[in-house]
């Protein structure tokens, strides 16, 4: 029992790292229907910007607690990767609004290979290692184990679901979001600015990005130019799971991505009577990614979509 | 087909031929090629370079007391490639390196991409020294051109099952790997050699060399409750391994290969480094003559020692001293000399035997304490 | 001079330059580039392939690497010291093909209902699946030999003639990556003849009819089924050839051969040349595989402009490659050379 409660607890946590994650290729996705291949390595510019103000302030030796030189890490790399995705949408997606259907996604995949290797320029070919700042405490939950950092990222990414949930459910700019994503040409007729929303769409994702790098990065205690692309993957991959485009599934698609991924590998071996082992735990994901796919060919709450094609 | 689809594809032949004309430079007798291929770009670039780095050290020092060869005086030229750990382009590095002229090469770093590349190499006659590939197919080719001053992976493997069975007295032994080429082939043997002394392997879990999450293998390995955890991969995924078992209450020891004997790893896991073992082929370079040297000046040049630029610097010398031999750096003539090679290095005394492999190559195991890689006891791999 | 008389000495012209490109590659770049050759090859039969299923068909596919993979294991099994076999080529190419065009419709077949983006996440997922297969099945039972690859598998050989050799021919030296260009580009050739007559036939118009708009293709009497199950399995054909090929010119595989990046690269190289139009795809395969590797002597290029290495290489690289991909989609968005049809489109837009 507690070996199954143990899991879940592993699975939440990892889930919430996608769903921050996936919250951005979703909300993207909403509104220009765009796979953003670049949004895994503004997570990782978020780790790499924070850990870079971390050290600085440690190696000055500023008299400060823990939590607080990484909130400021954090603070510090919440505008930058905000300004990072704007950038981005600027130069390289802008551009190609009206191109064929493609175009921006090899555009993406150019920008990302460019910052990976910016980043690899900056910081070196070297894992960085995250300073164990944060309180390093556990506790027992069920007879299972839980960190201080685990109840951070839960929290964290609860808050920030809220949040955002409430902004675009509730504000102007949320309404204007929703009307982007179903016309851009009527929302302007009523006087919303694409082009501004759009901006907005960038530049909140890459924020929550660069929360979610950071946690990732002190919750693994390591950081590296490499990092963002398979989180990018996963987070991507929940997002489609949940019905990319909706912000409710892209949570939903990554808790249970990460909960899939833990039960897994912890108990495909035991499933299959000892022929499968933890080597198909990424199989073992997919294959249950396909399965709903196929069930619900738009995902879990993915609205039955006209062509996309 | 239309005027500008070939007037395009010529453009790009044309633009590729100008590219590569300026690079040919002139052809010196008195200079001796020597390649070296790693990966300089992707996740194991900070290995790739290192291993650069190692060689490099040893061409500057070489160059700088002067080589002579037959007489003449010769300069060694090292030519750095990029494999980027892809078999693929290994090919593609090898046989550029072979175009380029060169008379050896140190490399490359992973099995993955030593292996395509080594057949390049054979077929041009070229001598090849691996300092870090540690598949046993990589010798098993047949190819006289291929050697390594690194134990391969079954010395490794069983040197680390016998430590683990009669020094630590471990029964239950849970076993990790990282699914790529080298975890695997460490793993297997570690697993048939502990099988073999009796212990009993309660888990074997896999993941693999990208991933930072291990919490769900580990929760399950410890329902199993083992006395030693055996992780075969590299570093980056050691250290939060590490981490994650003192964070579920793992109460096992965490034993390890060359792979995350590393100062990276006690800087990626902290304090929960404390008490890790690992292995690493050789003697400790402390306890080498000219160890501490090589120490020195390579932290002067190039800040840390990753991992295997020790074995690169080795590897150079090896090859360097068979073209002493042979008088000659002619490839046919010192790649007779390189079987009756009998060098003392500083990560051990180098010998070769009939297939290329270090012969009675030792491995020493470490344990991470104070935040240092110390030195436990040295085994003479069967 | 008529139009077909100039058509007809364009071809010839054509046909000597490629004849003859290895020999003045080779002498003037290097054998290495007659390998990269080779390999821009190979790229362009996978490219051509891949265009059948997203160019042709509008099938967004990102696990096309599969098929590759498929067909170079099963040369790479049936043609080394692994099982102790060695069958022939002429026999192991059509068998490598056959076996992905199957995996081709195993794929297409669940996956008929899906679109766009969802089409390629499922597609995705596929090709991981093959690629930890392969990484996997060498417990219980020693298929695939795992993580360490199948080594020393046969060269291609032809009636006893090995490609896998340098030979002397009348006098000439002739290279095994020159004999290698030679039998990878007449299957190109055909390959891009075979992509281009499906292209203009009643199959090729139905994909394109499908690409265009579904509904009305299915209202017209297009068995939606069968035809986007003929896409993939085409596509798949065509990658497992390409793979089968692959296997006996590189005499080694592993499953880190097959993965994510390169379904990616592959791609990259369609839309970069302009999609469902085979030149431009063509010229993208080439392209792709050129650029990385060109790009490897810009060391050289700053030590004969600067006197010095300003910037290692190897840190630029991927770097410039990044850039070259965003700068060629955003001054020509519809692909360098893109078909008819879609130039058209996108000036309406």
């Amino acid at each position: 029992m507690d070996i199954l409660v143990q899991q879940l607890i592993n699975g939440l946590v990892l889930g919430s790292v996608y769903a921050l994650v996936a919250l951005g290729y979703t909300m993207v996705y909403g509104i220009l229907e765009l796979i953003n291949f670049a949004h895994g390595e503004v997570t990782m510019f978020g780790a790499m910007i924070a850990l870079a103000v971390i050290s600085a302030l440690m190696g000055a030796g500023v008299d400060l607690p823990g939590v607080v030189i990484a909130l400021l890490g954090l603070l510090t790399a919440i505008p930058a990767c905000m300004l990072l995705g704007y950038g981005i949408e600027r130069l390289a997606y802008r551009p190609l609004r009206n191109a064929p259907r493609l175009a921006p996604l090899i555009t993406a995949i150019g920008v990302s290979i460019v910052l990976q290797n910016i980043a690899m320029l900056i910081w070196g070919r070297q894992y960085i290692s995250f300073p164990p700042i944060l309180p390093q405490g556990h506790h027992n939950l069920l007879g299972a184990r839980i960190t201080d950092v685990q109840i951070l990222i839960l929290i964290t990414s609860v808050v920030l679901m809220i949040a955002l949930t409430l902004l675009v459910k509730r504000t102007q700019l949320g309404r204007a979001m929703r009307a982007t994503a179903q016309s851009p040409q009527l929302a302007g007729l009523m006087g919303v600015n694409a082009n501004h929303v759009i901006s907005l769409t960038f530049i909140i994702g890459s924020g929550i990005a660069a929360v979610a790098g950071v946690l990732v990065s002190a919750y693994y205690g390591l950081a590296h130019y490499y990092m963002g692309f398979l989180l990018g993957l996963k987070a991507f991959s929940a997002a489609v799971l949940g019905g990319i485009g909706n912000l409710a599934g892209a949570m939903l698609g990554g808790l249970l991505l990460g909960v899939i991924e833990s039960l897994g590998a912890g108990y495909i071996g035991d499933i299959t009577g000892g022929f499968l082992g933890s080597n198909y735990q990424d199989v073992f994901a997919f294959f249950v990614l396909i399965v709903v796919l196929i069930v619900r060919p738009s995902g879990l709450l993915g609205q039955a979509s006209h062509d996309r094609a | 087909m239309p005027t500008t689809f070939r007037l395009s594809l010529l453009t790009a032949l044309i633009g590729a031929t100008l590219l590569t004309g300026c690079s040919k430079s002139g052809t010196d007798d008195n200079i001796v090629k020597i390649g070296s291929a790693s990966p300089l770009t992707g996740p194991q670039a900070h290995l790739g370079k290192d291993n650069e780095n190692g060689a490099r050290l040893a061409v500057d020092e070489i160059n700088a007391a002067g080589l002579t060869l037959d007489g003449k005086k010769v300069q060694i030229d090292l030519i750095a490639e990029d494999d980027q750990a892809d078999p693929k382009a290994a090919t593609t590095v090898a046989q550029k390196l072979v175009d380029e002229g060169i008379v050896g090469v140190i490399g490359h770093l992973n099995s993955g991409a030593t292996i395509p590349a080594s057949k390049i190499y054979f077929d041009a006659g070229i001598p090849q020294i691996s300092p870090s590939a540690t598949a046993i197919a990589y010798t098993a080719s047949g190819f006289n051109t291929a050697y390594r001053v690194m134990t391969n992976d079954k010395q490794q493997g069983s040197a680390l099952a016998e430590y683990a069975i009669s020094q630590l007295g471990a029964k239950r032994i849970a076993i990790v790997d990282d699914r790529t080429a080298y975890g695997q082939g460490l793993a297997d043997e570690f697993e048939r050699a502990a099988k073999a002394a009796g212990a009993d392997v309660v888990a074997r879990e896999y993941t693999t060399d990208k991933s930072t999450d291990f919490m769900a293998i580990l929760t399950s390995i410890k329902s199993h409750d083992p006395q030693v955890v055996f992780f075969a991969g590299m570093d980056p995924q050691a250290a939060p391994m590490i981490k994650q078992m003192k964070q579920l209450g793992v109460n096992a020891q965490f034993l390890g290969g060359d792979g995350m004997q590393t100062p990276k790893f006690i800087d990626l896991a902290g304090a929960d480094a404390e008490g890790a073992i690992a292995s690493n082929p050789g003697l400790p370079l402390a306890k080498m003559p000219g160890g501490e040297a090589f120490k020195q000046k390579f932290n002067a040049r190039f800040g840390e020692i990753q991992n295997y630029s020790p074995y690169a610097y080795d590897a150079v010398y090896v090859m360097v001293e068979a073209m002493k031999r042979a008088k000659s750096s002619d490839p046919v003539k010192y790649l007779a000399e390189l079987p009756k090679t009998d060098y003392q290095g500083v990560t051990g005394h180098i010998r070769f035997d009939s297939k290329g492999d270090l012969t009675g190559g030792a491995v020493t195991l470490y344990q991470v304490k104070a935040g240092q890689w110390q030195p436990l006891q040295t085994i003479n791999s069967k | 001079m008529t139009a077909r008389k100039s058509a007809w000495l364009t071809f010839v012209a054509l046909a000597i330059g490629l004849a003859l490109l290895p020999f003045l590659v080779e002498a003037g770049l290097g054998r290495s580039w007659v390998r990269i050759m080779d390999l821009a090859l190979l790229y362009v039969m996978l490219a051509v392939g891949l265009n059948i299923v997203v160019g042709y068909a509008g099938l967004l596919d990102l696990g096309y690497i599969a098929f590759y993979a498929v067909g170079a294991y099963c040369y790479a099994l049936l043609a080394s010291p692994h099982f102790g076999l060695h069958l022939p080529f002429w026999l192991l190419l059509p068998m490598g093909a056959a076996l992905a065009g199957l995996f081709g419709l195993l794929l297409g077949a669940p996956t008929l209902r899906l679109r766009g983006d969802y089409l390629a996440i499922v597609t995705l997922g596929f090709g991981e699946i093959i690629r930890i297969f392969l990484n996997n099945l060498n417990a219980p039972f020693n298929l695939t030999n795992g993580p360490q690859g199948v080594n020393l598998i046969d060269p291609i050989r032809i009636a006893g003639f090995s490609l896998g050799k340098t030979h002397h021919i009348l006098g000439f030296t002739v290279s095994s990556p020159q004999l290698y260009y030679y039998f990878f580009l007449i299957l190109t050739l055909v390959a891009i003849f075979v992509a281009l007559r499906l292209q203009d036939s009643r199959i090729g118009r139905a994909w394109a009819a499908i690409r265009e708009d579904e509904l009305a293709a299915q209202a017209s009497g297009i068995n939606l089924r069968n035809t986007k199950l003929l896409a993939f399995a085409m596509g798949a054909t065509f990658g497992g050839l390409a793979g089968g090929l692959f296997a006996g010119f590189q005499g080694f595989i592993s499953p880190e051969s097959f993965n994510l990046m390169e379904s990616i690269m592959i791609l990259c190289m369609i839309v970069l040349g302009g999609m469902g139009n085979i030149p431009g795809v063509v010229l993208g395969a080439v392209m792709l595989t050129v650029l990385p590797e060109a790009l490897r002597y810009v060391g050289d290029l700053q030590r004969s402009l600067l006197g010095h290495v300003v910037v290692a290489p190897d840190d630029l690289r991927m770097l410039m490659f990044g850039f070259a991909l965003i700068l060629m989609m955003l001054f020509r968005p519809a692909g360098l050379l893109p078909s008819r049809q879609r130039k058209n489109e996108f000036k309406h837009d």
